[in-house]
Parts: structure tokens; sequence; C-alpha cells
């Protein structure tokens, strides 16, 4: 072990424990955090991440097991408990409040007063330079929910580092960021490292973990099953504790070239949106999978939305088998074969309250009508498939969706999409916060629905991901589709030299 | 521009307009004379709107001020009648009486996990029954220091009289805004209006908010009980029947998203303004029925309700095309 190893430990968490009804959450978890350093916590959805650094929360009253903080025995009875102890937290689930202030947000009871008076100028001064840090140049009065996701998880995360005086615990912050964002973030968690602060950080990239960690624990099924120092273990030994198992791993150099030649069945001619996504061609073909690359911002999104009617498109027409078609809306999109899995999945997705069962099956009801329910045998059937066919972690599909953990949330969501057989799947970002197992899982998948002759369009920021499924990659950038890369073109270095390279003009 | 104030601005606009619409008919009605008349007419509505918007704007709602302030007329008539006790220590036991009645209802909102809609409904038909134990018969209170304040007012310029309860109102309204912009009370208010799980796992102290806020609502129900008490001179069990949904709708015309989270105390005075000066224009005009201000006060409740959904679909979608990622 290391040196830091022997010293006091900052945090000492031993035989912590929760029961939730149905589940062992977290079963005699013990944990340390020493001062100065970053310790990753691993493992699958649904492992008991999110929940163990409740209970060190006191978010959830803990079954059992103590806590010492500095040696000493503490009990933080919720968050602002653990506040006062100097434990500064960023949960997976949390969003802020979108309807106060930015500076509100940052400062939601700590901000400064003079005599018993809030004092907004203070605290505009102190969020500006705060946000600053952070390469942020916004006006801390206005709505937080004015901004994107991406910026109020920078916010976020800003609040939970001023809070922490001793302690910093990050949920997954880093599921929303963009690569610069990340860096800037990696360099505050070391400055606040060297500070002395021990900082706990949980994620499903490996390579985020590796470059930042200095120990990494692991727990699977609410079991602890080790704590290892980063530098002794490889990302084989990693993903092995994690899951339990091999991870047969089928690196791809290139793309697919492996599909039939065949007459594109889908065609947008000078497509476009004013203001979001300058105007481009796309034809697809059945059974294609379409990967999109390019920077968060870039226009993935848009593309995506305007395709899908969310926004509507003031040019081009669409086509599909070559009648024209109308797509002004969700609504003619469904009709015409399409779904789309959205990136903000917690804000326009998930209904916690409904059941599993309940959620895989929304948009497929919604498609054929509220007045012919789907019968309850096939739908529970189907949800059984699913389940099963994501891996999604759940006592059984009855569950509300709400107690499942962050990245099963995701898969059932995935599902939801699934469900409803469409023609032509958009999916952006399908493995953001799913685990490595659970990734290859709905890589996986993919695959398989495209031999039934579906069609994909894929939007991913993970480059080998979007090598090991696409036919054929666009590139985007400002707003442009700026290159396509079939077949064996399709390598990562390609794709990080057209997303970075000049404007060279062709949109695709 | 911030989309917040949008439904301020909008209040402000339909003040002035209607302000003018009534000035142009009678230019009478642009006098201190009358304004002063507003005033003193909607203190006691003005008070408990205060608090109204408070509760609102946390996501929740208090049904029960209308019977608190009949409540407190009788408490005060009976006790100034049969004690023979001064009518500050009655106003003292009063507004503990009020305020704690207030903190139980936060209480059982937030320990049972109730709707605020019931457990202050519970709390409306409580503290009618109450009023009814005290006394069925109109009380009529004759003190000398009900005189004395009753006589009392600022003269402005223009002859128009501010009244003590009058100023009272305009005090609470100043007050009012202090708490809800200037001190860490008032962000949490806002705070669980905008998701109480979400406030919960930020540090904001739930319960003791919920509870003081409900604990506000009653205090000001029980100040408001004293206000309506000298503008009447009477405790009638009776009285002010309804005066909950009056004061409800003059937050949501004052601007206030009734689903919580977003609003101003400034917009709230705006709105009480706005339902006094249709109030005057009947009486001024003389042939239309008093009904007519229920009526006008449905349309514009409805056109607010109208304008607020609007407006978050708006900024909903400016959001996406001004700050849509990847
Ligand atoms: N409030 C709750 N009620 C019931 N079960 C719960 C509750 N919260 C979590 N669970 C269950 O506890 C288990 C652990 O969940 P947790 O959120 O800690 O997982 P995680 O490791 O954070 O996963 P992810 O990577 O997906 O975020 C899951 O099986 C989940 O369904
Ligand atoms: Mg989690």
């Amino acid at each position: 072990m290391s040196e830091v190893a022997n010293s006091r430990p900052l945090l000492r968490a031993t035989g912590v424990t929760k029961i939730f009804p149905g589940t062992v959450a977290l079963d005699h978890v013990d944990f340390t955090l020493q001062p100065a350093e970053v310790h990753a916590l691993l493992g699958e959805n649904g492992a008991g991440k999110s929940t163990l650094i409740k209970c060190l929360t006191g978010a959830y009253r803990r079954d059992d097991g103590d806590i010492l903080l500095n040696g000493e025995p503490v009990d933080p009875r919720g968050t602002l408990d653990a506040q006062s102890y100097g434990i500064g937290t960023v949960y997976q689930e949390v969003n802020l409040l979108p309807n106060l202030s930015v500076a509100e947000n940052l400062f939601l009871g700590h901000q400064p007063t003079r005599f018993g008076m809030i004092s907004g100028r203070e605290m505009t001064r102190r969020a500006r330079e705060t946000l600053s840090q952070y390469g942020l140049d916004i006006d801390p009065a206005r709505s937080l929910g004015d901004f994107s996701v991406a910026v109020q998880q920078v916010i976020a995360i800003a609040r939970a580092v001023n809070l922490s005086g001793k302690v910093l615990i990050l949920d997954e912050p880093t599921a929303s960021l963009d690569s610069g964002e990340v860096k800037m973030l990696f360099d505050i968690i070391r400055s606040l490292r060297d500070r002395g602060i021990g900082i706990i950080f949980i994620s499903h990239f490996l390579d985020q973990v590796f470059e930042i960690s200095d120990r990494v624990t692991v727990l699977r099924n609410g079991r602890l099953i080790g704590t290892e120092d980063a530098a002794n273990i490889d990302r084989v030994q990693l993903v092995n504790m994690m899951l339990g198992r091999e991870l047969e791993h089928e690196t791809r150099e290139t793309g697919k070239t492996d599909l039939a030649p065949g007459a594109p069945w889908l065609e947008f001619d000078d497509f476009g949106k004013k203001g979001r996504i300058a105007p481009f061609d796309l034809k697809i073909r059945p059974g294609e999978v379409v990967g999109m690359a390019g920077l968060l911002g870039s226009g993935r999104t848009e593309t995506a939305e305007t395709l899908f009617g969310a926004v509507t498109h003031d040019s081009g027409t669409a086509r599909s088998r070559g009648e024209e078609i109308e797509l002004r809306s969700p609504r003619d999109a469904v009709a015409a074969g399409f779904g789309f899995c959205p990136e903000d999945r917690k804000i326009d997705g998930i209904i916690a309250d409904l059941s599993v069962r309940e959620n895989i099956i929304l948009a497929l009801q919604a498609r054929i009508g509220w007045a012919r329910p789907v019968p309850r045998r096939r739908q529970a059937e189907m949800a059984e498939d699913f389940i099963r066919r994501l891996d999604i972690r759940t006592s059984d599909a009855e569950k509300p969706v709400g107690l499942l953990s962050g990245g099963n949330q995701q898969k059932v969501l995935l599902a939801r999409w699934l469900a409803t057989n469409p023609k032509f799947l958009i999916l952006d970002e399908p493995t953001r916060g799913i685990d490595v197992g659970a990734h290859a899982e709905i890589i996986h998948l993919i695959e398989e629905l495209c031999a039934e002759g579906m069609s994909l369009l894929v939007i991913s920021s993970e480059l080998d991901e979007l090598v090991a499924y696409s036919h054929r990659v666009i590139v985007v950038r400002d707003r442009h589709h700026v290159a396509e890369l079939v077949g064996a073109d399709i390598t990562t270095d390609n794709m990080v030299d057209a997303i970075a390279s000049a404007h060279n003009g062709s949109a695709t | 521009m911030n989309s917040r104030f949008l439904p301020l601005l909008a209040t402000v606009a339909i003040f002035i307009l209607a302000y003018a619409v009534c000035y142009a008919q009678f230019p009478a009605m642009l006098s201190t004379r009358v304004i002063g008349n507003l005033f003193t007419d909607n203190a006691f509505l003005g008070i408990i709107a205060v608090g109204m918007t408070f509760v609102i704007i946390s996501g929740g709602i208090d049904l029960s001020v209308g019977s608190v302030i009949a409540f407190s007329g009788v408490f005060i008539s009976v006790m100034l009648r049969d004690t023979g006790l001064h009518p500050i220590p009655v106003f003292a036991v009063l507004l503990l009486i009020t305020t704690l009645f207030g903190a139980a209802m936060g209480a059982t909102i937030h320990f049972l996990e109730m709707p605020a809609f019931i457990v202050t409904l519970a709390g409306m038909f409580l503290a009618r029954g109450m009023a009814y134990v005290l006394s069925i018969d109109s009380v009529p209170i004759t003190h000398d220091f009900y005189s004395a304040i009753q006589s009392f007012y600022w003269l402005m310029p223009g002859k128009g009289r501010l009244t003590f309860i009058g100023g009272l109102m305009l005090v609470v309204f100043i007050a009012g805004m202090l708490v809800a912009h200037r001190t860490r009370f008032g962000t949490n208010v806002y705070a669980l209006g905008g998701g109480t799980h979400t406030a919960q796992l930020m540090g904001v102290p739930v319960a003791r908010t919920t509870i003081a806020i409900y604990a506000l609502s009653g205090f000001l129900a029980g100040l408001s009980g004293i206000v309506f008490s000298i503008y009447t001179s009477a405790g009638y069990s009776l009285a002010t029947v309804g005066v909950e949904l009056d004061a409800i709708a003059a937050v949501v015309i004052g601007g206030t998203l009734l689903t919580g989270g977003s609003g101003f105390i400034a917009g709230t005075l705006i709105g009480v303004l706005i339902m006094g000066l249709i109030q005057i224009y009947i009486i001024f005009d003389g042939t239309l029925s008093s009904w007519w201000t229920k009526i006008v006060v449905g349309m514009l409740l409805f056109a607010f309700i109208v304008l607020q959904k609007g407006l978050v679909w708006f900024t909903g979608r400016n959001r996406a095309s001004a700050a849509g990622t990847s």
C-alpha cells in the first residue's frame, strides 16, 4: 500500500448495511478515505455505490455500521448535517433547483449576510468568482433553468466543492460533461487533493478512473469486493472485480463493412433548421447503423431533434421508400416508424412512480392508442424480456422505476423505445452512465436489432463505441455535417481528425 | 431579460391599463382619496395574501385563512366583552394561537406527508367551528382603544387618508418582500417550490421551513383578523367566508405560479389592488351588479393561468434553442 494509506484515515466506515424492501443494497461494507486522496468507487449498475454515499451523508438512514470522521464517530442526519461536518456532495440524480438563480443555487443555505439580510451584491460577486474558476462566464442572477445540463452540472460541482472542507463526494459528475470540462474538473480535484481534501469519485468511465484516482474500491451486489491502489491494477483486473467474470472483449479497429449494399429507404434532402443545424442530406439503408460524432454543442442533438420532428425543420424534404412524408412533429415521426431516446433522460424520460413494466410499455401504448390497451400478459412478457436482454437489475417488473439505480433507469428508457419496435431508431448517448458489462450488452443488442432490419442513428461521445457498431459515421462540427466516414475508414484517429480539422466545406 | 419577471410585468401592465380605463371614465378615480380607500378596504385581504404568497411559492396552499380571520374577530370581541382586558394583550394571545395553529398544520403536512389542500381544509372547518363555539351572533366591539385606532390616519397630499390598517398592510408587504428576497428562509421557500426532494438533498431544512411557512401564514391570518375587527368594529363567525379564495386569486393575478417555485410579494400587492380597483369601478358606475367583480376576477385569473402556461412553454423552447447541447 502507498504511504497515504498508513496515515490516519479521514473517513472510515465499517459494516455499513442498508436494506430496502426486496433488496440488500449494502451488506456490511467497509470503506476508508485517506486525506489527500482521490478514491474511486466502482461497480455495476445497482451495485450500491450511490446508496453507500447516501448512507455516508445521512441522506439514507443506514441500518447498521459506524462512521468515523477524523477518528470521531459521526452520525450525519442529512445533507445539511453532512455539510456542517465539511462533507460536500454531488448526488447522481441531483439537478439543483431550476427556479432559483445560479448564485442562489451555489450558496443555498450559506448565503453571505449582512445584519441578517442576504447581501445580493456580495453573493453575485462571489458567484462570479467561483464560476470563473470553472471557465464559466455567465450572469449569476439568471435562473439556473436557463442553462444547459452541462452548465448545471458544473454549477452543482462548484457548489459541492465550496461546501467541502474535508470530504468531496462526486457521484457520476462527468456524465454530461465534454472533455474540456472534464479536464477542468480534474484540475480542480487535483488542487483540492493537494490541499488535503479526500475525494470520493464514482464513474463508469474507466479511463477517467485511472487518470485521476489514487485508490479504487469495488462493490458488487452490495458487497465489498476489495480496495486496491490504482497503480497496482489494470483495466482487465478491474473489470473482473466489477463483473465477477471476464468481459469478452472484441476490439475492432475499423467500422463495419458487412452491410449488403441495398437501396436507402429513408432519404432526407437539404433537411435543416435555421439556427440549429445547417441543411444536410442523409440516406439511411435497412439494417444500417449510422454513428454521429462531434463535440458537445456541435449540432448532434439538434440533428436528431430535427429528424424526429421535436424541432420542426424549415428546409428540405423527407422521403420514406420514395414517398414524401410529413415530419413536423414527434407524432408524425412516430407514425412514420421512428423512435428517439433522448440524451437528457433525467428531464424528459422516466416517470419515477410508475413501475418498470409501465415505463417500458408507455411509448408502445401511446403509439397504438390508449383505447386499445396492450393485454396485461403481453406487457409482463415484454417487460421480462427486456429486463433479461438489457440486464436491468430490479427485484421485479412491478418495482417503481424511481427506486432503481441510475444506470438501470436508463436501461428502462432504452427498453421503452425498443418496445415500440421502430424501423428507424435514434439513440442519443445510449451508454452514458451504464456500466462496462451492460455497455457491451447494449452494443450487442444494437447489432442484433440491425440484423433484424432496423436502422439506427447513434450519437455518442465515445469514439471506440462508434467504431464498434457503425457502418457509417457522420462528423458534426459547428452545426454542420462536415465529414462522412464509411466502413474501413471509420477509425478513432480519422474521427478525431475530422472533429478537430478546420472547416473544409462539403456538408454531407 | 429574465423571464422570471415577465408575469410581474404583465400584472403591472394590467394594473396601469385598468387604472387608465377607470380614469378615462371617472377622472375622480385618480385621487389619493380613492387610493387611500383602496388600501383601507383591502388591508385584511392584502395581509393574508402576503402569507398566501409564501405558501403558494413553496408549492402549498392554505385554505384556512378566511376562517381564521372570522375566529380572530370573534375571539377578540368576546374577550373584550367578557374579560375587560386591554386589546393589546388580547391581540398577543390571539397571534400566539393562530401562529401555533398554522405551525401545527405545517407539521401535519410535513410529518404525515399529507397534501396541504386536505390539511388546511380541515383547518378551515376547525377554525370556523371554534368561532361558532365562542359566539353565534355578531359581537360588537366598543373600546376606546379601537376608536382611537380607527380615527387615526395620515393625511396624504390631495386629502386622501392613509389609515392605520392601510399603513399596516403596506408595512406587512414591505416586510414580506424583505423576508422573501433578503433572507435565507425566503430562498428556502422558493427552494421548496422548486422540488422538495432536491431541496432536501441540497441541505434545505425542509421540516423547519414547511412549519415556519404555515406558521407565518397563520400569524398573518391572525393579524388580518385584528385588522378586520378594527375595520368592522365587530366579530362575527359568519364573516369572511371564501376570503381565502380571494387571496389565492390575488396571488395568482399577481404573477405567482400556482405550481410553486416562482412569484413575487410585490406582484401580490398589485393583484390585491387590481381586485380592489374593479370593486371601486363598480361602485362608481352604480348600475352594475357587484357580481361583476367576481366575473372580471374570474376572467383575469383565467387569462393569467393561460399566460403562465404560455410562458412556461415559451421559455422551455427558448432554452432548448439557446442552450441546447451537443
Ligand atoms: N429508495 C430505494 N428503495 C428501494 N430500493 C432501492 C432504493 N434506492 C436504491 N435501491 C436499490 O439498491 C440497489 C443499489 O442501488 P444504487 O443506486 O446504490 O446503485 P449504483 O451502484 O449507484 O448504480 P448506478 O451505477 O446505476 O448508479 C439497487 O438494486 C436499487 O434498486
Ligand atoms: Mg448510482
